[in-house]
C-alpha cells in the first residue's frame, strides 16, 4: 500500500489474467505486428466517423480480453479506461455496451498505466476480484480533434509524432496465473514551458524523469531493479532528452534497458517522424508486447512509465505551455518472487 | 525565443528549454528550400501548361484564359486531397505545395472531408473553412485597405 511519498506497493500482487490489444493498418506493418490479437486493414472498422472507429477498437480490445481470461462481461467489477478525444466519448460510450461498473479516466497518453495503477489497487485492497484497464487512440480522430484534418497538407516538423490508432485492455484479478503487478508510482504535473504540440517528446520528459526518480526513491532501488524500463510516448527526441536528463540527474540506466513504446512499434521504414504516441501507444505495446514478453519468461521485471500531455486544443490558441504528467507501474513475471 | 516570452519562464524552465532544444532535430531549411523550389515550380509549370492549352486551343486570351487554369488546378488538388495523396506530396514538399492555389484548395477540401461524419450543415458547411478562413478574412480587409488607400493617392492626383 502507501510506500514512500507517492507509490503504492501491492503486497497481494494482483494477476494480469489476460490482455489483448487491437491496432489498424499502420500497427500491421509495424514492428510488433505479432503482438497484436485484433489487426484492421481499415482505420474506419467500417463506421461511419474516426470516434465510432475508436470506439470498436477500444471494445474489441476488451471483449478480447474477457474472453482470454475465459469470463463474462457480468464477471468483472470495475472498467477504467481513458483516452484523448473531448470528454472521453470512446471510454463512455465503449462502457456503454460493455455495462461494466465504469471510471472514466483522462491522463492523457498516460491513461493506460493510470487505469492499470487503479485497477490494482482496487484489486489489491479487495475493492473487486476484476478489474478491467484499458485506453484507446485513433489518428484520424486525434488529428481532427488536436491538429489538423487528415488530408491537410502541412509539413510535419522532425519532433513531431505519428498517433497510434488501436486500443490495448487488461484484465486484472486478486487469483489465478499470469504477470503480476507489483508496485506503481503516480506523478505528478510538470511543466517546462514547452508550448508546441509537434513536439510533445521534449515537453514530456520531464515528467517522466520526475516519476522515474520518485519511483527509485520510494522504493529505494535503482535501474539495476528492472530488466526494461519503458516510457510510453517519448519517442526519439525525448527519449533522447529523457535519457540525458536522467544522467545529468545522477540517475544511470543502461542504454540497453532504456526504451521508449514509441520507438518499439513502428519500422524505421515507416514515415512516424519522430515515433509513435497516442494512448494506444503504452497500452499496446505493454499490454501486447511487453506482457508477452514476461509471459515467455524473457523478461523478469519491467517498469513502464506512460506519459501524458494534458493540453485542449484551446489552452494552446491560448499560448499555455503543456502540462505533462507520467504514471509508473511494475510488473513481474509469474514465480518470479 | 523572444526575451518577452523568456521572461514568463522561471530559470529551471529555461534551462531545460535550452537543454531540450540542443537535443531536438532542427527542421531542415535548405533541403525543405530546395524541395518546396522543385515543387512550387512544377505546379507552376503545369498551371502554365494549361495557361498555353487554353489559349492555343480554346481560343481564350493571356487573361481570361487563367480563370480555366485555376480552375483546372483546383480540381486536381481537391482530387489528390480526395485519394489521399495531396498531403504526402506536402511532407516532402512543405510550402511547394501550401504557396500555389492547390494549397488553398487542399485546405478547404480536407476539412470538408474530416467533417462529413457530422452532416452537410455543421460538419462540411461549418468547417470547410476552418483553415482556409482567415486566409480569406484577412485577405478580403487587405484587399480593402490597399483599395482605399489606392482611392486617397488618386484623389490627391497621385497616380
Amino acid at each position: 500500500m502507501l510506500h514512500g511519498h507517492q507509490s503504492w506497493l501491492f503486497d497481494q500482487r494482483p494477476v494480469i489474467l489476460a490482455s489483448a490489444v487491437a491496432g489498424g493498418p499502420f500497427e500491421a506493418e509495424g514492428a510488433l505486428a505479432a503482438d497484436f490479437d485484433i489487426l484492421h486493414d481499415d482505420i474506419w472498422l467500417g463506421q461511419e466517423s474516426f470516434e465510432k472507429a475508436e470506439k470498436k477498437f477500444l471494445e474489441e480490445a476488451c471483449e478480447k480480453t474477457i474472453h482470454k481470461a475465459g469470463l463474462k462481461k457480468e464477471d468483472i467489477h470495475f472498467f477504467f479506461s481513458g483516452d484523448l478525444l473531448n470528454q472521453i466519448i470512446s471510454s463512455s460510450f465503449a462502457a456503454r455496451t460493455l455495462g461494466i461498473p465504469f471510471f472514466g479516466l483522462f491522463g492523457a497518453c498516460s491513461c493506460s498505466m493510470e487505469g492499470l495503477a487503479l485497477a490494482s489497487f482496487v484489486v489489491n485492497a479487495g475493492g473487486a476480484r476484476y478489474a478491467l484497464a484499458a485506453a484507446s487512440s485513433h489518428n484520424g480522430a486525434v488529428n481532427k480533434q488536436f491538429r489538423y484534418p487528415t488530408e491537410y497538407g502541412a509539413q510535419l516538423p522532425p519532433t513531431a509524432q505519428w498517433t497510434v490508432t488501436g486500443a490495448g485492455a487488461v484484465l486484472v484479478a486478486s487469483a489465478g496465473v499470469g504477470p503480476r503487478v507489483t508496485c506503481a508510482t503516480v506523478g505528478r504535473i510538470v511543466d517546462m514551458g514547452i508550448s508546441d504540440p509537434f513536439n510533445m517528446g521534449a515537453a514530456m520528459a520531464p515528467a517522466a524523469v520526475d516519476t522515474i526518480e520518485a519511483h527509485f526513491r520510494d522504493f529505494n532501488i535503482d535501474a539495476s531493479h528492472y530488466d526494461l524500463i519503458a516510457t510510453g510516448d517519448l519517442g526519439k527526441v525525448g527519449h533522447s532528452i529523457a535519457s540525458d536528463l536522467l544522467t545529468k540527474h545522477g540517475v544511470d540506466i543502461p542504454a540497453e534497458k532504456f526504451t521508449d513504446c514509441g520507438l518499439l512499434i513502428y519500422k524505421d521504414s515507416q514515415p512516424v517522424v519522430a515515433g509513435g504516441s497516442g494512448c494506444a501507444c503504452s497500452a499496446t505495446v505493454t499490454y501486447g508486447h511487453l506482457l508477452n514478453r514476461l509471459r515467455k519468461g524473457e523478461l523478469n521485471r519491467i517498469l513502464v512509465i506512460a506519459t501524458g500531455a494534458l493540453l485542449s486544443p484551446l489552452s494552446y490558441q491560448q499560448k499555455e505551455s503543456i502540462p505533462c504528467i507520467a504514471h509508473a507501474v511494475a510488473m513481474e513475471r509469474e514465480g518470479n518472487e | 525565443m523572444s526575451n518577452k516570452k523568456n521572461k514568463k519562464l522561471s530559470a529551471t524552465q529555461q534551462e531545460y528549454q535550452k537543454f531540450a532544444k540542443d537535443r531536438e532535430p532542427k527542421r531542415p531549411l535548405l533541403s525543405n528550400c530546395i524541395h518546396a523550389f522543385i515543387a512550387g515550380g512544377t505546379i507552376c509549370t503545369i498551371g502554365q501548361f494549361f495557361q498555353w492549352l487554353y489559349m492555343t486551343h480554346f481560343g481564350f486570351t493571356e487573361i481570361t484564359a487563367s480563370n480555366p487554369t485555376v480552375a483546372t488546378l483546383i480540381i486536381i488538388a481537391v482530387l489528390l486531397t480526395g485519394f489521399g495523396v495531396y498531403d504526402h506530396i506536402a511532407q516532402w514538399a512543405g510550402g511547394g505545395t501550401i504557396v500555389p492555389v492547390t494549397g488553398f484548395a487542399n485546405t478547404v477540401a480536407s476539412a470538408a472531408i474530416e467533417h462529413r461524419s457530422e452532416g452537410y450543415v455543421l460538419g462540411v458547411g461549418g468547417n470547410m473553412f476552418k483553415i482556409a478562413g482567415p486566409v480569406i478574412t484577412f485577405g478580403v480587409f487587405s484587399a480593402f485597405v490597399v483599395a482605399i488607400i489606392k482611392i486617397i493617392l488618386q484623389a490627391l492626383g497621385g497616380m
